[in-house]
């Protein structure tokens, strides 16, 4: 009896109630996505789902096209990305935090109305969608997305550094080379993350950019785990790609904290 | 006055501490500390870093609770009362002030939850910041405030709640020398006029000096001494506080019989009495009692060569070597240049001497066999010994006889350093080892506080007592 | 010399960028002030489809949508900043290796990328047996939204002065008094920026909603802009929400930022107070 009252007295019982909450809303939902990818339609234990995915050729390929657009798309927005980043954040080009606001401000807005966005874009031009739209449309809607880490690092970086490196006798592309773009390679990890990771399991903007016609590996989820026929196959293909996040994370050293974008 | 042995009735006490003791999981921090308070006293803690003061204020406070012992508030025990039902009040060495708050509601904020009368309080506020010279300041946004600034509206905030004890965490310990002297000055006018009692927990001697009715000197969680600024000073018990307070030559030496003290290898009258003869004893000498003068060869007690001269504003502070090697610190009006000979007096009454702690270092061991016992958890080789494996026996090692090792690897226990005494020719030092027991080592080596040391220790060299009975070779 | 050249270089890629990705944007706006089926074709100043989002009639659905929307995120905002509050509180009070343990299952709804959270929450109702719709949704936003609030309680937990909560104490609060009076305080920014963290990560949420509304006929904004675009690309209505939606976060962020600029403005001339007073 005594025991118990004491621990309830404790502050630190206080994250009990939370860390109960986790394990059923977190740990169980990720422990039955393990659970149904390898039982069958009866409830026994099989690794047919996964076989399944290898033979057949549709999910199999559907996932390393997935793949390749989304690194393409995070090359794509590291190269348009990075050099703004850079320029927002170096003194002698930019010195309005309003043109910083503005490149923000479409991480606010909603995903599938910026889609749509682009796809009023293609409308109006006439230009046809498909994969080019798709492109398009991943990196309009992800840019942001790196910009922002990449700013906010080089926002950090210790101005002592840049001018001891002036000091030193460094040039302005020597201080570049040397110094900011060593220290921004974690924002731009961030940046990777923030872009890569979405773009791989994202499914609403492909339907809406090729009308249907590209199927993404997370539409292909979608649609398997909706039907109870075939949700087994879903949850397996949902390991996968569970799989892919984890190993990128773990390369990646996964930053959670930067996953928010803040205001400025 | 002194460490309470006997149950004296804690009349005039206000707090007793009675065989303190406190661990944080094996480390000890608290030794046995006991120790009163009489009401309105202004008593100080002092002590290096790590010594256990500001864990002993803690414990008063009731932020902590004893692992040993009772802590008695006017004859009642308070070890199980909460902090905020004792009526004392705590000013923290970083103020502490509630952000979100300004000055006068962190100022009233032990009155409003004691639901005070709102005009009683007001007043009670303004009385409080007029004491400590701020006045007018009660709107201010105390994030705006200068570190002195905060730390007085810190001291209204415990004051003036009117606590039976004021408790104060090294308070100055983060102002600038100037402000940190002002307000030394300021606090003791308080303590006169608001009439209760203080506990002043610091590391600056000089500032218990200047503040205090008692000192209580702590080093390793044991109480060295407690007593007036004056005895603390002039009278140090033990080499340790000789050397934490004030500056001072400390020497080896020999207590002929009363009044007549040999160190340096010369004869000196002096006036203390009550040690036995021929005892060991250690002798302080502080530096700015030491006459020096041009070499005198009538008039001298002893001599030497000015080895460094340097100015110090007051006075000057000189090295003196003497030819038989001793080096002494003289702090004097005039100067003299490096590469005189200069002649040194002392008076009788100006020669301190203090009982020796120990003699030589005494260490609990087991025989694991005749050629090894264990010792401060580890194996020392000894010269062979009938005595049986398993007995449980006091190993006794000279000073002089300890030898330290740059690497730990290198040595047969571990230890590090923890004080360093210079004894005119040779240090002292305090090693503290992993098993717990304390190790002093008489060296000429120069080391440093904190250093990593192994400790070897020659076979020869190591006396085996069993327990009770006379040393065996 | 060579600076100015660059300067315009610089200046230009940024406005380039900044015009691609806001035509649309503005192609949207202009358009939704104007009834025209056909993207493209003016057809006369109307305001209809900002009435049409409010009267509903056929857009009856959208109105819903949002009511949805806007209740769902209110009660998971509360429930979330509550819950996290109150946990952040817990664990900063934790031993190191408890609270590494939970800090990193925090984490786990925040690295996840939304789809995998809806079909895991989707699957555990299935399995569970419940039927799915509007307390299905609002549990699954307080699940990915809490981890937020933590984030962002838990900073001003450990920069906070240990020593005031013992002030506190000291001076006679009882422990539940100095949480209130002293700790609560002290952490007020960051409960409420998770809040608004919360509130706009359920309004802005798609995927977990997706899989966990059911087919009862529940819909959120997002879902519904999702079905009718499915249906027909951009429908009119939706550009006349689509402006909404962008005139408001630009309002808001606007708003923020000049509150933030005139903070720092004030910090900015306390410090030169300072200054002068030394």
């Amino acid at each position: 009896m005594n025991k118990f009252v004491r621990y309830f007295s404790k502050r630190s019982s206080w994250s009990l109630p939370y860390f109960i909450f986790l394990l059923l809303f977190v740990v169980l939902p990720l422990l039955l996505i393990v659970l149904y990818a390898f039982r069958d339609n009866q409830g026994h234990f099989t690794v047919d789902n996964f076989v399944k995915f290898v033979q057949q050729k549709e999910a199999l390929n559907t996932f390393i096209y997935s793949v390749g657009i989304a690194i393409v798309t995070t090359l794509l927005c590291i190269l348009f990305g990075y050099p703004a980043a850079y320029i927002l954040s170096n003194s002698d080009f930019n010195k309005s935090k309003t043109t910083v606001m503005l490149f923000i401000l479409p991480m606010w807005v909603n995903f599938l109305i910026r889609t749509l966005a682009t796809v009023t874009l293609f409308d109006i031009t006439g230009l046809p969608l498909g994969q080019g739209a798709l492109m398009f449309g991943l990196t309009y809607d992800f840019l942001p997305f790196m910009i922002y880490p990449i700013y906010n690092t080089m926002m950090k970086i210790d101005k002592n550094l840049i001018e001891a490196a002036q000091d030193l006798g460094a040039s302005r592309a020597k201080v570049f080379t040397k110094v900011i773009f060593p220290l921004s390679l974690p924002g731009v990890l961030s940046g990777v993350l923030m872009v890569f990771l979405p773009t791989i399991s994202t499914f609403a903007i492909s339907e809406l950019l090729t009308m249907n016609d590209i199927q993404l590996f997370g539409s292909v989820i979608q649609t398997y785990i909706m039907q109870s026929d075939t949700m087994n196959y879903g949850a397996a293909l949902s390991l996968i790609m569970l799989l892919i996040i984890g190993i990128t994370s773990l390369f990646t050293g996964g930053d959670a904290e930067n996953e928010s974008p803040g205001l400025i | 006055m002194a460490l309470a042995e006997k149950k004296k009735e804690p009349e005039g006490h206000i707090i007793d501490l009675r065989h303190v003791s406190k661990w944080f999981g094996e480390k000890q921090v608290l030794n046995d500390v006991n120790l009163y308070v009489r009401k309105g006293e202004f008593v100080t803690i002092l002590g290096p870093s790590g010594c256990g003061k500001t864990t002993l204020l803690r414990i008063l406070a009731g932020f902590h609770m004893a692992t040993e012992g009772e802590i008695l508030l006017e004859g009642k025990d308070i070890a199980q009362t909460p902090p905020y039902k004792r009526p004392m009040n705590t000013v923290f060495q970083r103020y502490a002030l509630f952000p979100h708050l300004n000055v006068y509601d962190n100022v009233a904020f032990g009155l409003k939850l004691r639901k005070m009368d709102s005009k009683e309080m007001d007043a009670a506020v303004r009385k409080a910041l007029k004491m400590v010279g701020m006045t007018d300041y009660e709107e201010r946004d105390v994030n705006s405030l200068s570190g002195g600034q905060q730390q007085r509206v810190a001291i209204a905030r415990a004051i003036v709640n009117k606590p039976q004890v004021l408790l104060l965490d090294e308070p100055l310990a983060a102002l600038d020398l100037k402000m940190r002297k002002d307000m030394q000055l300021e606090l003791k006018d308080m303590h006169k006029s608001l009439g209760i009692t203080f506990i002043y927990v610091t590391h600056d001697q000089e500032e218990a000096l200047t503040l205090s009715d008692t000192i209580v000197v702590m080093n390793e969680g044991v109480i060295q001494q407690i007593g007036t600024p004056t005895d603390i000073y002039n009278e140090p018990k033990n080499c340790f506080v000789a050397d934490f307070i004030g500056e001072s030559n400390i020497l080896e030496g020999t207590m002929l019989e009363d009044c007549l003290v040999r160190f340096m290898d010369k004869e000196f009258t002096c006036v203390d009495t009550g040690f036995g003869k021929d005892e060991p004893v250690d002798v302080v000498l502080r530096p700015e009692d030491i006459y020096i003068m041009q070499r005198n060869e009538q008039a001298e007690q002893f001599h030497g060569t000015v080895q460094s001269c340097i100015f110090k504003g007051v006075h000057y502070e000189m090295i003196v070597l003497t030819p038989d090697g001793y080096e002494i610190m003289i702090q004097d009006y005039n100067s003299f240049e490096p590469g005189t000979d200069v002649s040194l007096i002392v008076k009788p009454a100006d020669i301190h001497v203090m009982k020796k702690e120990r003699l030589c270092n005494t260490i609990e061991a087991t025989v694991v066999d005749s050629e090894h016992i264990e010792m401060l958890g580890e194996k020392f080789q000894i010269l062979p010994t009938g005595i049986e494996a398993g007995t449980e026996v006091l190993a006794e090692v000279d000073f002089d006889k300890i030898d330290l090792t740059d690497y730990q690897e290198d040595g047969t226990a571990d230890g590090e350093v923890r004080l360093i005494i210079y004894k005119g020719n040779h240090y002292h030092l305090t090693i503290a080892t992993d098993e717990g027991p304390y190790l002093y080592v008489d060296t000429n080596d120069v080391w440093d506080d904190g250093d990593l040391v192994g400790i070897n220790i020659k076979p020869e060299d190591i006396r085996l007592k069993v327990k009770g009975q006379r040393p065996y070779e | 010399m060579k600076v100015k050249i660059d300067k315009i270089i610089a200046k230009g890629y940024l406005w380039l960028l900044l015009l691609v990705l806001y035509t649309p944007i503005l192609i949207i706006a202009i358009f939704s002030f104007t009834e025209t089926k056909v993207l493209g074709n003016w057809t006369g100043f109307s305001l209809n489809l900002y009435k049409n989002i409010f009267a509903g009639d056929a857009s009856g659905s959208m109105l819903s949508a949002i009511e949805n929307t806007l209740i769902i995120a209110i009660i998971a905002a509360i429930v979330s900043t509550v819950l996290g509050s109150f946990s952040a509180i817990g664990i900063y009070n934790l031993k190191n290796r408890q609270r590494k343990a939970i800090t990193f299952l925090n984490s786990i709804p925040m690295i996840n990328p939304d789809i995998i959270t809806g079909i895991s929450l989707f699957l555990l109702f299935v399995w569970l047996g419940v039927s799915q719709g509007y307390v299905t949704v609002i549990l699954a936003h307080i699940s990915f939204c809490t981890p937020y609030v933590v984030l962002s309680v838990m900073p001003r937990l450990t920069g906070m002065n240990q020593n005031i909560y013992e002030a506190a104490l000291d001076l006679g609060a009882t422990p539940f008094q100095a949480l209130t009076k002293v700790i609560i305080p002290e952490i007020k920014p960051g409960i409420v920026s998770g809040f608004i963290l919360s509130f706009t990560l359920s309004i802005d949420d798609f995927a977990v909603s997706l899989f966990t509304k059911g087919n009862i006929g529940l819909e959120t904004l997002s879902t519904y802009i999702y079905s009718d675009a499915r249906k027909g690309g951009l429908t009119p209505e939706l550009r006349a929400l689509s402006t909404l939606v962008f005139v408001v976060v630009l309002a808001l962020l606007l708003v923020i930022n000049l509150r933030a600029e005139r903070q720092a403005k004030r910090e900015q001339e306390r410090a030169a107070v300072l200054k002068i007073k030394k």
